[in-house]
């Protein structure tokens, strides 16, 4: 379903994905691995469409549909889905208003009817309640005074709600505690099925212990240095980057 | 970053193609001869049939005028007005006064019907409209009809037309007209007086709680004519009236001036409600044309307890010069005031409030949302005064600015005079921009980058919009979107 070959992304002067190839079968969860500063966060803005970032080379395919000539929000209606690290706040904008509006827009784009109120108010119910947030949370502007495991509740919500086809979680796991951890993990298990790719970005094997990977990829220096089955996630947990990144500073 | 430079590329590719009010009406009007002395004064005094005690009182304030300069203090900047070169007065031909709906031109109704305000009761009844609202209907320099003015009567309340007002209820005109702002008042408040053309009048019996919300809905059609509106509106002890003005204006290369006047008494226990929804053609996007908005806005909490709240939310005219204010006169009385301003292309906005505490626990509360984009200018301009007598008394000031592009600008410039120990002031003011990961990360969710700005715009202005009438709040909401892209809603 997600097909990357050979993908060259540059900030400034600076080349941060060099020749960075991966393919996410439909159903398969992928975990990608590696140290700071190797171009983690870098590769999951791009598949978004974040704009200051250069490609020179490269595709990104998505059921064959070459993201990089869609605006971010076309891609957003194409299935993709952006879990973020650090989730952004929008004063006075309540939760079940962006909420609303989201899956709207995404619907418009694909020309489907948009959700009406009581069918939009159901389905926030069901999914709010799976992930421990209140109807009080859902009526605060979006993310505002959110403490960190709030914060990430959100985005699984958002996730569920938008039933994207491939979701990207970009260090989901940082700033949350143990019980956080379970309700996230349990939200994005339940949200697993044949149709869906997910590309889970970590730098700990912690999480993975809550949602199982198909695959873990090790990427260092700007692309996959190593691919492997679970055990690949166990082995760098003993030993560390540090056979990856050898040959240049981190 | 690109998406954001997308939006501002469109923002300052926005023209008046934006502006949805921009058409003329094909009417045959009267006018008086162009230009300003005491002749045309007469005149306009003369087709109104005016007493002499009000005749009088237009001339000394345009020989007041006449020694009177222009304020050049406020933020704004255009070519001197050639006052000599204005009709002061104009008025649609076939409405001598009209006594019922029947009577006003067909053409006239069409307008107010493309404008989306229903003049005809019984379409409002049928449903039209879901809430009742009584609308007086002012065109160029007249009132061209007021509806629901049986129903208002019966439970005491007067809406007309300063015009009748004048005729049917003398004594009340002559006690409250330049109570609240003296003819002497400022530079446009002093030729308004002189020229005034016509406007609402609205009188609240004691402890009448008014039936439906009023609304007076001001359109300028004329070409090279000033719209001199006076609206005075009274509540008497223990009573309540919510009231809305909205305004539009064509499309026209020249600038236009409009120098309204607008007079809140609130007695003991009364509290008024204003709201503005001020969309006058804002010029094209080279600058050229536009509304001058020079208005003079003041409410008098003239009794114990009494409360007026200003709510404007401004998205027109090219240059805005204007100062809702409140006189907290009264012990425990309350002035508020809540505000949008949102200026794009090369409008200027230069407004904010002015809260003078006089009595005793007299408390305000002012609320400022200003949102720059395109290259205009944007000033918040604010004073809060206390009376060395204004003991424990309160006041809270929120200014923030949204700026959107490169190109605008927004200024806060508060004035604080306290001249007791015994009060509070506290004024806050931020400035941010819409930032590039507020903008991606609801892209990211599928908001294209025009709704995503909309968006966040409206959520800035949440706070203000939720003092607006239900129904208002929804306009106004939409309003706001339109003016900053021109392609939502």
């Amino acid at each position: 379903m997600l097909e990357v070959n050979d993908l060259h992304v540059s900030v400034g002067d600076r080349e941060i994905l060099k020749g960075f190839t991966l393919k996410v079968a439909a159903g398969e969860v992928a975990a990608i691995m590696g140290p700071n500063g190797t171009g983690k966060s870098t590769l999951s803005y791009v598949i978004a469409g974040r704009e200051g970032y250069t490609i020179t080379r490269g595709e990104i395919l998505l059921n064959g549909v070459n993201l990089l000539d869609l605006a971010p929000h076309m891609r957003a209606a194409n299935g993709v889905f952006l879990a973020f690290q650090y989730p952004v706040e929008i004063p006075g904008v309540a939760c079940m208003q962006f909420l609303k509006a989201a899956m709207n827009a995404q619907r418009r784009s694909r020309g489907d009817e948009e959700i009406n109120t009581p069918e939009f108010m159901k389905r926030v119910r069901e999914e709010s309640e799976k992930l421990k947030i209140s109807q009080e949370m859902l009526r605060r502007p979006l993310n505002s005074g959110f403490s960190g495991g709030e914060k990430k509740r959100m985005e699984i919500l958002q996730m569920a709600l938008l039933q994207p086809k491939l979701s990207i979680l970009d260090e989901t796991d940082s700033g949350l505690d143990i019980d956080a951890l379970k309700t996230v993990s349990e939200g994005v298990n339940s949200l697993r099925n044949p149709a869906r790719g997910f590309l889970i970005i970590t730098h700990y094997q912690r999480l993975l212990d809550y949602i199982k990977p198909d695959t873990v990829h090790v990427m260092a220096q700007g692309r996959i240095q190593k691919s492997g089955g679970a055990e690949l996630a166990l082995e760098l947990e003993k030993h560390g980057y540090q056979n990856y990144v050898s040959n240049e500073a981190a | 970053m690109a998406a954001l430079q997308e939006t501002v590329t469109h923002v300052a590719s926005l023209d008046a193609k934006a502006y949805k009010y921009g058409f003329t009406t094909n009417i045959e009007s009267e006018k008086a001869p162009k230009g300003l002395n005491e002749d045309i004064v007469r005149f306009i005094s003369a087709k109104k049939n005016e007493p002499d005690w009000l005749t009088q009182w237009r001339l000394a304030a345009y020989q007041r005028w006449l020694t009177m300069s222009e304020p050049n203090w406020a933020r704004v900047h255009y070519p001197k007005i050639d006052y000599q070169d204005l009709y002061y007065y104009s008025a649609p031909k076939s409405t001598p006064g009209p006594k019922t709906i029947d009577d006003v031109d067909p053409e006239l109704l069409r307008t107010y019907e493309k404008l989306g305000i229903p003049l005809r009761e019984q379409e409002i009844l049928a449903g039209v409209q879901t809430r009742k609202v009584a609308v007086d209907a002012v065109f160029d320099s007249v009132s061209v009809a007021t509806t629901f003015k049986e129903e208002l009567a019966k439970a005491g309340v007067i809406f007309c037309p300063i015009s009748e007002a004048v005729h049917t209820h003398p004594e009340l005109v002559q006690k409250y007209l330049g109570s609240v702002v003296p003819v002497t008042d400022n530079y446009f408040a002093t030729l308004n007086s002189a020229v005034f053309s016509d406007g609402s009048f609205v009188y609240i019996p004691k402890g009448v709680r008014c039936p439906m919300e009023l609304s007076t809905y001001f359109r300028i059609n004329e070409q090279n004519t000033g719209q001199f509106e006076r609206t005075l509106i009274i509540a008497d002890c223990d009573s309540y009236v919510s009231y809305l003005e909205g305004c539009t204006a064509p499309k026209r290369d020249e600038n236009q001036l409009h120098a309204a006047v607008v007079e809140l008494v609130a007695l003991d226990n009364a509290q008024i409600k204003y709201s503005t929804v001020q969309n006058w053609y804002p010029g094209d996007s080279d600058g050229r044309g536009g509304i001058y908005n020079f208005v003079t806005k003041r409410g008098d909490c003239r009794g114990d307890n009494s409360h007026i709240s200003w709510t404007q939310v401004e998205t027109g005219s090219a240059i805005t010069w204007k100062y809702p204010s409140c006189i907290l006169r009264g012990n425990n009385s309350q002035g508020e005031f809540y505000s949008i301003a949102v200026s794009n292309g090369h409008q200027q906005v230069d407004s904010g409030t002015k809260m003078i505490h006089l009595g005793k626990n007299t408390k305000s509360r002012i609320v400022s949302k200003g949102i720059s984009a395109g290259k205009s200018q944007n000033t918040y301009r604010g004073l809060v005064s206390a009376h060395r007598k204004a003991v424990g008394s309160r006041n809270f000031t929120q200014c923030d600015s949204l700026l959107i592009g490169q190109s605008c600008s927004a200024h806060t410039i508060p004035y604080i005079e306290a001249k007791n120990n015994h009060l509070q002031f506290e004024h806050e003011a931020t400035t941010s921009k819409i930032s590039d990961e507020q903008l991606f990360y609801a892209m990211q969710r599928g908001l294209s980058a025009e709704d995503a700005t909309a968006l966040i715009v409206n959520g800035f202005v949440r706070e203000v919009l939720q003092q607006l009438p239900m129904e208002f709040a929804v306009e106004a909401q939409k309003l706001i979107s339109i003016s900053l892209e021109g392609s939502v809603g």
